[in-house]
C-alpha cells in the first residue's frame, strides 16, 4: 500500500500535476507517524501504515494558500474535514489534489499497551489478526479490538471528496456513536455535573484539542486573548475548565464533523467528543439530520433558521427532573 | 468573607433585552407602575442575536444566578431574522448547560414586545421566583470573581 502510494506520487510529480505532498513521515517510534510535507526529492520517506490515524486536513489551510498544487492524502473520515474547510472558504479546493487512501481502521497504541503488550517493537497484520512484537516475545491480538476510539464509530468507507483513490476501505463501525450521550442524558443533573467535573478537572489546558481540530481554524483564537479569563492555566479554577470546553464545543457546533481528533490527542484522556456529539445530536433531533462536511457548500444549522423552529423552552420539557 | 456570609443571599439576575422590543417593554412596565424585582439587572443589546453564548457564560462567571434573554417575538425582529438565529443558539446552549449538569431553570428565553409591559413584569417576577427557589449558582461561578 505504502509502495503504491509513493509510486503514484512520483508519477504525479513527474507529470507536474502536484508540487508538494501532505502525508505522514516516520516519527520517533514506529507507532507515531507524524504529519509532514514532502517534495519530489524526499517523497520516499512517506509512511502510511495502521498508525496514521491523525487527520491532516487542517494543515491544508496554510499550505493551500501557497504557490502550486498540494497533494493531500486523506482517509475517508478526513475528507469530511476538508469539505467543511472548503465550505468555509478556508482552503481553495482547486489547489488541492486529493488522494483518497484506503483505510481499515487505525490502531491505538494505548489500547495495545493496555492489552498487556509492553515494550512493543512492531506489529504485523494478517486480516483481523494482529501480531505484536515486544521485547518479551510476540503477542496475538484481535485487530478489531485495538482500533482507535474514533474508528469504532466510523463514518463509512466512502471518500466524500477525491481526485483519485488508492486502496480499499472498510467500514469499521461497531458502536452507536450516540450511546454514551444518551447514557449521560439519562443521568440526574447532579450525576452529570459530577461526571463532567471529574473529566474536565483533568484538563491541563495544553490546547492540543484546539490545535488539532480542523474546525478550530481561527487565525486569532478567543482563548489567546489575555482578557478572556480563560487564557492561562495559572489562574485556573473549576469555572475556567468548564468555560473553555463549553465555548470550544459551541464554536465548532454545526461545523464539527465528529472526526474525533480532540479526544484522540487529549493527553489526559478527556472524552471531549461527547460534548461535540451532544451538539450534533441536538441539531439532528431539533433541526433535522445534518452531517458537516458531507459536501462542499451549504449553510450549517447555526447560520440558518426555520420560522417554525422549536422554542428554547423545549430543553426544559425533556425528560429528567427539573433541577 | 465573613461579611458576605452574614448577608442574606439575594439572587443576581441578568436580563439581556433587545433594544427594539423588550427594552421598550421594560420601559412600559415601569411607566405603567408595574413592579418587578430589583434583582433583575437589565443589559440593553441591539438585538437578541447580539447575545453571544459567551455573554451568558460570562454573566454566570461574574456571579449571576440566572440569565434571561428577551427579544422581539419571532417574526417581529427589527432586523428581520436576528431572533431566529438567537433562538437556535440559545436552544443549543441551554441544552449543553443541562448536559453539563447546570440547573435548567437558570437560563430562559422570553419574547416580549414593546407593548407587553405586563408580560415583562410577570416574566421577571416568575423568573426571580424560580431563581430564588434554585438558590445560589454554585456550579458555574468563578471563585476568582467571588466577593
Amino acid at each position: 500500500m505504502q509502495r503504491m502510494i509513493v509510486d503514484r506520487l512520483k508519477a504525479l510529480f513527474a507529470e507536474g500535476k502536484i508540487h508538494r505532498v501532505l502525508g505522514w513521515e516516520a516519527g520517533e517510534f514506529f507507532y507515531d507517524p507524524t504529519p509532514a510535507f514532502f517534495d519530489a526529492e524526499n517523497v520516499e520517506n512517506l509512511v502510511y501504515d495502521s498508525f496514521c490515524g491523525s487527520n491532516v486536513s487542517k494543515y491544508l489551510i496554510a499550505e493551500a494558500a501557497k504557490e502550486g498544487t498540494v497533494a493531500a492524502l486523506l482517509k475517508p473520515c478526513d475528507t469530511y474535514s476538508l469539505n467543511q474547510l472548503a465550505t468555509e472558504k478556508r482552503v481553495n479546493r482547486e489547489k488541492i489534489y486529493v488522494i483518497g487512501l484506503g483505510c481499515r481502521g487505525m490502531l491505538d497504541i494505548e489500547k495495545i499497551r493496555r492489552a498487556g503488550a509492553t515494550g512493543v517493537t512492531g506489529v504485523e497484520e494478517k486480516g483481523d489478526e494482529l501480531t505484536v512484537h515486544t521485547l518479551y516475545g510476540d503477542k496475538t491480538l484481535n485487530r478489531k479490538d485495538m482500533l482507535l476510539e474514533k474508528c469504532l464509530t466510523c463514518k463509512g468507507k466512502e471518500h466524500k471528496v477525491f481526485d483519485e483513490v488508492i486502496g480499499e476501505s472498510e467500514d469499521t463501525t461497531s458502536q452507536d456513536r450516540m450511546e454514551m450521550v444518551r447514557r449521560l442524558e439519562a443521568m440526574s443533573p447532579d450525576e452529570r455535573f459530577a461526571f463532567w467535573r471529574k473529566e474536565l478537572s483533568k484538563c491541563i489546558r495544553c490546547n492540543a484539542c484546539r490545535n488539532v481540530c480542523p474546525a478550530c481554524s481561527c487565525v486569532k483564537c478567543v482563548f489567546d486573548n489575555p482578557k478572556s479569563g480563560v487564557s492561562n492555566k495559572a489562574a485556573a479554577d473549576d469555572f475556567e475548565e468548564n468555560m473553555f470546553h463549553i465555548i470550544r464545543a459551541f464554536h465548532v457546533a454545526g461545523r464539527c464533523t465528529d472526526c474525533g481528533e480532540c479526544s484522540r490527542v487529549c493527553p489526559q484522556g478527556i472524552p471531549l467528543h461527547l460534548l461535540n456529539r451532544k451538539f450534533i445530536k441536538d441539531i439532528n433531533e431539533l433541526y433535522g439530520e445534518f452531517q458537516a462536511g458531507e459536501q462542499i457548500g451549504g449553510r450549517h444549522p447555526l447560520i440558518n433558521y426555520q420560522k417554525d423552529d422549536c422554542e428554547p423552552s423545549v430543553v426544559y420539557q425533556r425528560g429528567g427532573d427539573k433541577g | 468573607m465573613s461579611m458576605s456570609e452574614n448577608k442574606a443571599w439575594k439572587p443576581k439576575i441578568v436580563a439581556f433585552c433587545c433594544n427594539w422590543c423588550s427594552y421598550a417593554g421594560a420601559d412600559l412596565a415601569g411607566s405603567s407602575r408595574l413592579s418587578y424585582p430589583a434583582d433583575v439587572k437589565i443589559i440593553r443589546v441591539p438585538c437578541s442575536c447580539r447575545v453571544n453564548p459567551l455573554f451568558i457564560l460570562r454573566a454566570f462567571q461574574r456571579g449571576a444566578d440566572g440569565v434571561i434573554l428577551c427579544g422581539c417575538h419571532p417574526g417581529d425582529c427589527h432586523y428581520t431574522s436576528g431572533n431566529y438565529y438567537a433562538r437556535r443558539r440559545m436552544t443549543l446552549l441551554f441544552s449543553m448547560l443541562d448536559y453539563l449538569g447546570i440547573e435548567k431553570g437558570r437560563t430562559r428565553v422570553e419574547w416580549v414586545s414593546a407593548a407587553e409591559g405586563a408580560k415583562f413584569a410577570a416574566t421577571m417576577n416568575d423568573f426571580a421566583k424560580t431563581i430564588g427557589e434554585l438558590g445560589e449558582n454554585k456550579k458555574l461561578g468563578d471563585l476568582r470573581c467571588k466577593e
